[in-house]
């Protein structure tokens, strides 16, 4: 069970990537799905055993590189942690393999899709139930590639592949420092593996770096790391192009899987990280600051799908801050309960586009909610969840990650309290102006695309229903576990809370006001989503005219990829013309070539003597011979 | 006398030049005289590997000794034996080579037409002075292989080169012999102090300090030419642009090896004090590769360019790794150097595939590759993962190691190292994107076929090794667990005797 929840996935990807050919698009997308449907029931039996019942435990396949004490094993960690991020990932993946049946039916290369997307939930899962760094790692690039792979699916399109490149090269970046931290872990505890680092946290507090402690720069490193994966302020540049992918693709990576590989990154290193509480504060602020950034331009985006994705950054930043100060739980519960609303808000998204004729501006389409009323419930649901409306999961979550900030009581978790909560104002009003823009007003798309809108087909709708299920009681039916009165028995030492950390005791007697307010702002941007675009629409084309400064601003994503451009990307090219023509061309080729040319004119110049001319010889040899006796006639005095 | 019961070294070593001589005999027709020399190359090579494969069964991992020694006198006046073995440091180089020289004659099968008698012959003479090369063990010997590995390879990028093929094999041969030079002076300098040159001997030698400064200079040059270093590296990606597809695989998979395998050999157990003063240039040169060239690699609009350069990138970490003095360096280094054997072999012949139906290495040339040959593609896309690293193949574990060991020694050496990552990253995906990616825009391109049985049987052998090395690298790592223990364990035991001295 432990070990199929892992490999069913990877068996669906090689069946269906090597032998798609023979199986048939019909044969290969139904065994992947097959594949899935055995993970999950997997992944859920395993939560059912390690996380309700309490019973972790390790599973080894085979030592991959022993090194002078540099020990690494293949192994499968199952401990709450990662337990529920195995049944999450095998859950939401299973749901999203099936919902593709159906969204990429006329596709071309069926089992091609089916093999990637399989392959990405198995890197996943070896992600997280990674018994030491470097597996983590392995799961971490290999997520990547996935990623990458899927992200440039439709390899024809140049923008599918600019953005697929664009996704692994700033991944990569993270991954620089992630290794550095894995080098800097190894020095300091003279081992990668979880169990012992953690038991070599009281003697490493006492170890420093370059004269900095090493659990901080340690912290530091790896929380760059997580930053590529996902999507933090500074890195966070691939996200919305990623966009360029199916829709599909866009749910999965998006919602339940890679950009959820940093916050789980955070808990994995909770141990590390409890003491170094430097590291913990840029966590919190890069969190806080991630969150509000990303709202704000989610305002004004128009692509259907990158208003989600931006979305999703701002929500990333929640879980990240909620990390920062010390409440992982907090952190991983708002992380499971944003994977089942996010993966239906874009799964979502993606009926919509499935019935729009494959558009995706939200300024071309309106008017259709009557005629697809599934698709317009379940992105109300999403929605609901998303802005944190009562009853709702991420109600639940969302507030437990404020309320968690505001009870850490020091300046980071005050600027995330504040932060979080103007960007859930903020998250609420782009929700509700995507819905409205979507669904209702007047149809601005043409009447052939308004005469295809149809509701999507069973096997897409379900995978939905499913979602929205979940979007709606997960937060009520795990709040007790992950952060309630049960949460240290369900974690059951997964996750370490150090002594002197009491934030998450405080949280829950932090004064009434503070529960509210998520609600309160949330409500007032539905409010004022609903006059600006449903009751007086001429509004937001005023304010983007009086205000285009910032319009602008926001509209090009505060210039992020313009700026990186232009001192990173550019000189790079810039130095490698540089360094190729000048430098290996003219410089370093110079001197051989110089040598060689050299060569060639002292020989032109030898052979220039040779005249044939017997008198000349005779001559030469006359003047050495005299040269010759003198220089003897000398040397014997 | 070994543990395989009779001289396998020897045999594995000139088997190959029998097979030449063989086929030097051949005469007849040109068709006839080039498919007989095709088949006794190829079984030449195919028993070589299998003969070497017997060195993998009966190596003993656990031992940093040398084993299937052989020795008979030579010069016995001057202390100059024929002496052969090999350690755990070079065993998997024997099989490198001897695994690499049947896949070079069957990808050239059919590109191969003009002078086939030649070619074959050029190729298992090269096989055969690689291998001796990693068995010597007697300077004189090591000498003699290691500048005899120049006349077949100059030979075959001057003769069935591409079109300044000329300008190139003069250009490779002079720096590397340039080289060489200084490192007959050094054997010289060292023959005349110690009064042997037997390697084992010289290892356990002491050196004076004086002596190992003008000793390292002097192999230093010779080696930083092959691996190439930076700045001696403009020579490279001449090389490989004008050479056969089979040629740029051996130069990129055997013949590059053969600097850093000098250092490993020589440099570090018998000049420790030189390497470690000189340790910190070093650095700096290959930190200034991994950077410089990677982004030079960036910039390039020739296939076989790009992954020149992108070789040079590579061995940036080797050099960086070996002069690391840790174990999980030098184990790194060793293991990025059989990898980079293998995946840039792989490379430059994913590369050959297209150049022989298209006769094109422009970039520029193609784009939508995967479209109509989705299995290359898939092979290519390995190769390409493999060579930025990715974890699950085998140019990880190296650099992973590398990077570890680097930490220590200085962070902001690793720092530079690891930057290789992320440019790694750019100039592969970008020329995989150029290629294989987008709409096709050429019509002669829709036409191309997908591999052929014989392409397939190529790429099979290094597929397998790629994903072996990357799953599973103890099996490779433990070969020179032993060795690199002890050579580390004596370059310390080295330093700290002179500390103690010094005091």
């Amino acid at each position: 069970m432990y070990v199929g929840a892992i490999f069913f996935p990877l068996l669906g990807a090689t069946l269906a990537g090597f032998f798609g050919r023979w199986l048939g698009d019909k044969a290969s997308q139904w065994v992947t799905v097959a594949c899935m449907v055995l993970a999950a029931a997997c992944g859920i039996g395993a939560f059912v055993e390690v996380a309700l019942n309490g019973a972790p435990g390790v599973v080894p396949i085979v030592t991959f590189i022993d090194v002078g004490g540099f020990e690494v094993s293949w192994a499968l960690r199952y401990d709450t942690l990662s337990v529920v991020m195995v049944a999450m990932v095998t859950f939401i993946s299973t749901l999203i393999h099936l919902y593709s049946v159906g969204y990429m039916s006329h596709d071309a290369t069926i089992p091609r899709f089916f093999a990637y997307l399989s392959l990405f939930t198995f890197m996943m899962l070896m992600l997280v139930t990674a018994d030491n760094l470097v597996q983590l790692f392995f799961g971490w690039e290999g997520v990547g590639l996935a990623s990458y792979l899927l992200i440039g699916y439709w390899y024809e399109r140049e923008s599918a592949n600019r953005a697929a490149m664009k996704a692994f090269i700033v991944n990569r970046v993270g991954d620089l420092f992630f290794m550095l931290g894995l080098a800097l872990t190894f020095w300091t505890f003279q081992s990668v593996e979880f169990d012992a680092i953690f038991a070599g946290v009281p003697a490493a507090r006492q170890v420093t770096f370059l004269g900095m402690p090493a659990l901080e720069v340690i912290g530091v490193l790896l929380f760059l790391g997580a930053c590529g994966k996902s999507a933090q302020l500074g890195l966070h540049t691939w996200l919305p192009d990623a966009m360029e992918g199916p829709t599909p693709v866009s749910a999965l990576i998006h919602a339940a899987t890679m950009v959820t590989a940093g916050v789980f990154l955070m808990a994995r290193m909770s141990p590390v990280m409890e003491y170094a509480p430097v590291a913990l504060a840029i966590v919190t602020i890069v969190g806080a600051s991630t969150a509000i950034f990303a709202a704000t331009i989610g305002c004004v985006q128009n692509d259907i799908k990158r208003i989600i994705a931006y979305s999703t950054c701002s929500q990333l930043g929640y879980m990240f801050f909620a990390a920062g100060v010390g409440v992982y739980q907090a952190a991983i519960f708002h992380l499971f309960t944003h994977a089942f609303f996010k993966a239906l808000l874009f799964l979502g998204a993606g009926s919509v586009i499935h019935a729009m004729s494959d558009e995706q501006d939200i300024r071309r389409m309106g008017g259709i909610w009557k005629k697809i009323p599934i698709t317009y419930a379940v992105m109300w649901i999403g929605s609901l969840a998303l802005a944190g409306v009562p009853l709702f999961a991420g109600y639940y979550s969302k507030d437990m990650v404020l309320e968690v900030a505001y009870a850490a009581h020091s300046g980071p978790g005050a600027y995330a309290f504040a932060m979080g909560l103007l960007a859930a104002f903020l998250t609420a009003f782009y929700s509700w102006r995507l819905i409205i823009l979507t669904f209702h007003g007047a149809p601005r798309a043409d009447h052939h695309v308004m005469e295809h809108v149809h509701e999507s087909p069973p096997v897409m709708l379900i995978p939905l229903l499913v979602l929205a299920a979940g979007a709606i009681v997960t937060g009520y039916l795990f709040y007790p576990l992950f952060v309630g009165d049960q949460q240290e028995a369900f974690w059951n030492g997964a996750i370490h809370t150090a002594a002197h950390n009491h934030v998450l005791h405080h949280a829950h007697e932090v004064p009434e006001w503070v529960p509210l307010a998520p609600t309160v702002v949330g409500v007032a941007g539905i409010a004022l989503a609903y006059i600006l675009y449903m009751f007086a629409p001429g509004i937001p084309g005023q304010l983007a005219a009086r205000f285009n400064g910032v319009y602008r601003f926001l509209l090009n994503k505060w210039y992020f990829d313009e700026l990186y451009d232009a001192i990173f990307v550019r000189p790079a090219q810039y130095l490698a013309r540089a360094f190729w023509k000048t430098g290996d061309a003219r410089l370093i080729d110079g001197v051989p070539n110089g040598a060689a040319a050299l060569a060639v004119d002292v020989a032109r110049g030898a052979a220039r003597i040779q005249t044939g001319r017997v008198a000349n010889y005779a001559f030469t040899m006359i003047i050495g011979l005299v040269l010759f006796v003198t220089l003897l006639l000398y040397g014997a005095r | 006398m070994n543990a395989a019961g009779f001289p396998i070294l020897s045999l594995v070593t000139f088997l190959p030049l029998a097979g030449a001589f063989i086929i030097l005999m051949v005469r007849g027709e040109d068709e006839v005289v080039a498919r007989n020399a095709r088949w006794t190359a190829l079984w030449t090579s195919l028993i070589t590997l299998a003969l070497s494969l017997i060195l993998w069964a009966r190596f003993d991992p656990s031992t940093a000794d040398f084993q299937f020694v052989e020795r008979v006198a030579w010069l016995p006046e001057f202390g100059v034996n024929y002496h052969m073995g090999v350690d755990g440091i070079s065993v998997l180089f024997v099989l490198l080579s001897t695994l690499l020289t049947p896949l070079c004659i069957l990808a050239s099968w059919e590109s191969v037409q003009t002078r086939v008698r030649d070619y074959m012959v050029a190729f298992l003479v090269l096989e055969s002075m690689m291998v001796g090369m990693f068995c010597a063990l007697d300077f004189v010997v090591f000498y003699i292989f290691f500048e005899a590995v120049l006349i077949p390879m100059f030979l075959i990028i001057g003769v069935w080169g591409g079109a300044r093929r000329v300008y190139a094999a003069f250009k490779f041969f002079l720096y590397t012999l340039a080289g060489s030079l200084l490192m007959l002076l050094a054997i010289l300098a060292v023959w005349y102090y110690a009064g042997t040159t037997d390697i084992p001997t010289l290892m356990a030698t002491a050196f004076p300090p004086a002596m190992q400064f003008w000793l390292f200079l002097a192999f230093f040059v010779s080696f930083a030419v092959k691996v190439p270093m930076w700045p001696v590296h403009t020579w490279l990606p001449d090389a490989h642009v004008e050479a056969p597809t089979a040629g740029s695989v051996i130069l990129a998979g055997v013949l590059l090896k053969m600097g850093a395998y000098g250092f490993v050999r020589f440099s570090l157990p018998m000049l420790p004090h030189a390497s470690a003063d000189f340790a910190p240039l070093i650095f700096a040169l290959s930190v200034v590769a991994v950077v410089y060239t990677s982004l030079v690699a960036l910039a390039q609009e020739d296939m076989k360019k790009l992954i020149a350069y992108s070789s040079v990138a590579h061995m940036g970490i080797v050099t960086l790794g070996i002069f690391t003095f840790t174990q999980q360096g030098l184990s790194g280094a060793l293991f990025t150097m059989l990898s980079h054997g293998v995946v840039s072999g792989a490379l430059f012949l994913c590369v050959g595939v297209l150049y022989d139906r298209v006769h094109s290495r422009e970039i520029a040339r193609y784009g939508g590759v995967a479209k109509i040959m989705p299995a290359y593609a898939l092979i290519f896309m390995l190769f390409t993962m493999a060579s930025v690293a990715l974890p699950g193949t085998a140019g990880f574990p190296g650099e992973l190691l590398v990077i570890v060991g680097a930490f220590k020694v200085n962070p902001w050496v690793a720092f530079g190292a690891a930057l290789g990552m992320i440019l790694g990253a750019a100039y592969m995906l970008y020329l995989y994107r150029r290629v294989a990616f987008g709409k096709i825009t050429r019509d002669d391109l829709r036409a191309l076929l997908d591999l052929s049985p014989r392409e397939y049987a190529v790429f099979a052998p290094l597929i397998l090794l790629t994903l072996w090395m990357g799953v599973y690298p103890s099996s490779f790592l433990n070969f020179f667990e032993a060795s690199v223990a002890n050579l580390i364990a004596q370059h310390e035991a080295a330093l700290s005797a002179a500390r103690l001295a010094g005091m």
